[in-house]
């Protein structure tokens, strides 16, 4: 857990923000992160993430879940435990269907949130690695390294898109 | 976004991103009202009763109830199945209405999605007593024994009630955490001391960055459709536990949706109930709004339109099939022994909310309170005119019985309601009770400010297109 050097600007307003951060790209600095205090639309794009995995994950869970809970049901009434109800077949697959899907959709979600809590570091308890505590109500924030920008030239650039304060410290992100 | 100046606005009054962080974390941070305190306590002893309830019937068993062999599922099961179906109104507003981009959603999710797990731990309770010996209730999971493996029995609907009930919970609670975890981050940034450390143990270390937005965002929407099949399947497994079977009455295939549509009508009102309540006690009138409460009386008004619906067509049915048992069943049902509680159903859940084609009757506070207590009433009426005028006289006269409460499953009922507003003033006191974030992210759509800006952009007279800013 090591500190560096970054530039903060930040913002009362998701619109300046994102207009900064696309000139700062286009500028060919790197930005380390943004926080914002809600979805701000289009701002993955301007800092040019990719899309998450997170739906690839999701739906390899549910076909675990729907795999596990069709062979469970299948195994246990039709091969471990056959039990003959008035000569019907024990393999009765037309009623395993409620439970193979409730299991598929319990899999999927546990799965899913698990994964996207482990990749985002958010456990229980975890500190919050963020340059600014009002982030989290109402304040817009861009990180930039300071390594690999210039200080005058980004706090000229914040500034002009109406950055409330531009800033250099040494955090941890 | 661009939103059309027309549009009715979702949150009155000024409107920053500081304010609205302020409206609803004081909320958490400031002492409780009076108005809390006595809810609290009423809520608390009602808890009382259900404890007292349940801790006999666990001493004596279950012959305490007033069931008897031809009515073996009584209040128990009715108070269950109204549990449950209260429950999916939450489901419906946090997971459909998301993917339908639903804005309104916004306000009322918090609350609704809370109530649809309390609910939920309510209904859960009576199958689990009704079971008779709660302390071997994991025998129903496929677990290992030494009786075999002897398993549980996948082709019984009440199996998969157990299946539907428990992934409903958790997939709610899942989905409910998932979207209180950046608010309770703002709760905990405005902290300080105990406080802190406890929301920033339980704020998972947020950080509000754009990365964990894009995942937020993906999660919720996944999660979003996996719920919107998930809620209904749970009524329409609910439902099979009564149209697999072979009693008159039960056995038809119109359950599955017209449970579904029911429990979207009850959850509703009690998501009106529970809500203009409050709106009131913490002053959050500037985001729960009018607009808000006409549109939830809409889907009541369908809702309740499509349940007026099935009603008819299951008499229609009862006679069309000309099987002497149906036909008997909805007859008796009308008009035999329990015709008091057919009638408080039909009027409450097929009357009253016709009511709401009224445009002033859904935009008036006191008449939408009221209405949607009849409402609440009627859906518990319907389960128990499903549950016991069907059961009480089946194909054998011989074995025909009345069936009436012990003051036991009264108590447990009441109890039950107890539990429930205690888990939800406990909820309303130390947690954000709106979605903060998802509130800002609606401000620049649907504040009364912006649509008032956007307007004044374009050169629109505001007071012609839109006369409720004005």
């Amino acid at each position: 857990m090591s500190t560096q050097k970054y530039i903060i600007g930040t913002f009362n307003d998701e619109e300046p923000l994102l207009e900064a951060v696309k000139e700062v790209r286009a500028a060919g600095t790197p930005i380390h992160e943004c926080y914002t205090p809600f979805p701000v639309h289009g701002l993955d794009e301007a800092l040019g993430y990719r899309r998450s995995r997170l739906p690839r994950a999701a739906f390899m869970f549910g076909v675990l879940g729907f795999s596990l809970a069709l062979f469970m049901q299948a195994w246990m009434l039709g091969f471990d435990w056959p039990m003959n109800i008035g000569g019907k077949p024990a393999l009765a697959w037309p009623d395993f269907v409620p439970v193979t899907f409730e299991l598929t959709v319990l899999i999927t979600a546990l799965g899913m949130v698990g994964t996207y809590l482990v990749a985002s570091g958010f456990l229980p308890g975890a500190e919050a690695k963020m340059p600014d505590i009002r982030c989290t109500s109402h304040v817009f924030c861009i990180a930039i390294p300071s390594n690999t920008a210039d200080y005058d030239k980004m706090h000229a650039l914040l500034m002009r898109h109406g950055a409330d304060e531009v800033a250099e410290r040494e955090i941890e992100l | 976004m661009y939103e059309s100046p027309i549009r009715r606005p979702l949150i009155t009054g000024k409107t920053s991103y500081a304010q609205i962080t302020d409206d609803i974390a004081t909320a958490v941070e400031a002492k409780p009202t009076k108005w809390w305190y006595i809810g609290f306590i009423v809520s608390l002893a009602g808890l009382g009763l259900w404890l007292l309830t349940v801790t006999y019937l666990l001493v004596t068993g279950v012959g305490v109830w007033g069931l008897n062999k031809t009515v073996d599922w009584g209040w128990d099961i009715t108070n269950f199945v109204w549990w449950v179906g209260i429950g999916h109104a939450g489901t419906l507003i946090s997971a459909i209405l998301l993917l339908f981009r639903q804005k309104w959603r916004t306000a009322v999710n918090r609350s609704a999605e809370a109530m649809t797990i309390f609910a939920v731990i309510c209904a859960g309770t009576y199958p689990l007593l009704h079971a008779g010996r709660p302390w071997v209730i994991y025998w129903v999971f496929p677990l290992p024994n030494t009786y075999g493996s002897l398993w549980a029995n996948f082709n019984s609907p009440l199996l998969w009630d157990v299946f539907a009930i428990s992934t409903y919970f958790t997939v709610s609670l899942v989905f409910w955490y998932v979207g209180l975890i950046p608010d309770l981050a703002t709760i905990r940034d405005r902290a300080e001391g105990v406080r802190k450390k406890i929301y920033g143990l339980l704020a998972f270390g947020w950080n509000g960055s754009a990365k964990a937005w894009q995942r937020f965002e993906s999660v919720s929407l996944i999660l979003a459709g996996l719920a919107t099949p998930l809620v209904l399947s749970v009524h329409t497994i609910v439902s099979m536990d009564f149209a697999t079977s072979v009693i008159p009455g039960w056995h038809t295939t119109i359950f599955p949706p017209y449970f579904v549509a029911g429990a979207v009508f009850s959850g509703f009102a009690m998501v009106l109930t529970l809500l203009i309540i409050m709106r009131k006690v913490m002053r959050l009138e500037a985001y729960i709004t009018l607009n808000h409460i006409d549109v939830m009386n809409k889907i009541i008004l369908v809702t309740g339109s499509i349940v007026g619906s099935a009603y008819i067509t299951e008499f229609f049915i009862a006679w069309y099939s000309a099987v002497p048992y149906e036909r008997y069943a909805f007859v008796n049902r009308a008009f035999g022994p329990y015709w008091w509680a057919y009638w408080a159903m039909m009027t409450c859940n097929v009357i009253t909310p016709q009511l709401f084609w009224s445009r002033k009757l859904r935009r008036n506070i006191t008449a939408v309170f009221i209405i949607s207590i009849f409402v609440n009433i009627g859906m518990w009426f319907e389960r128990f005119v499903i549950i016991v005028t069907s059961l009480h006289r089946d194909y054998l006269p011989s074995s025909w019985a009345m069936y009436s409460p012990t003051w036991v499953e009264i108590g447990m009922f009441i109890g039950s309601l107890g539990l429930f507003f205690t888990l939800f003033f406990l909820f309303a006191k130390f947690l954000p009770v709106i979605a903060i974030a998802e509130v800002k992210s609606i401000v620049k759509t649907s504040a009364e400010e912006h649509i008032k800006k956007t307007a004044e952009k374009e050169g629109i007279d505001i007071k012609e297109v839109n006369p409720q800013i004005a």
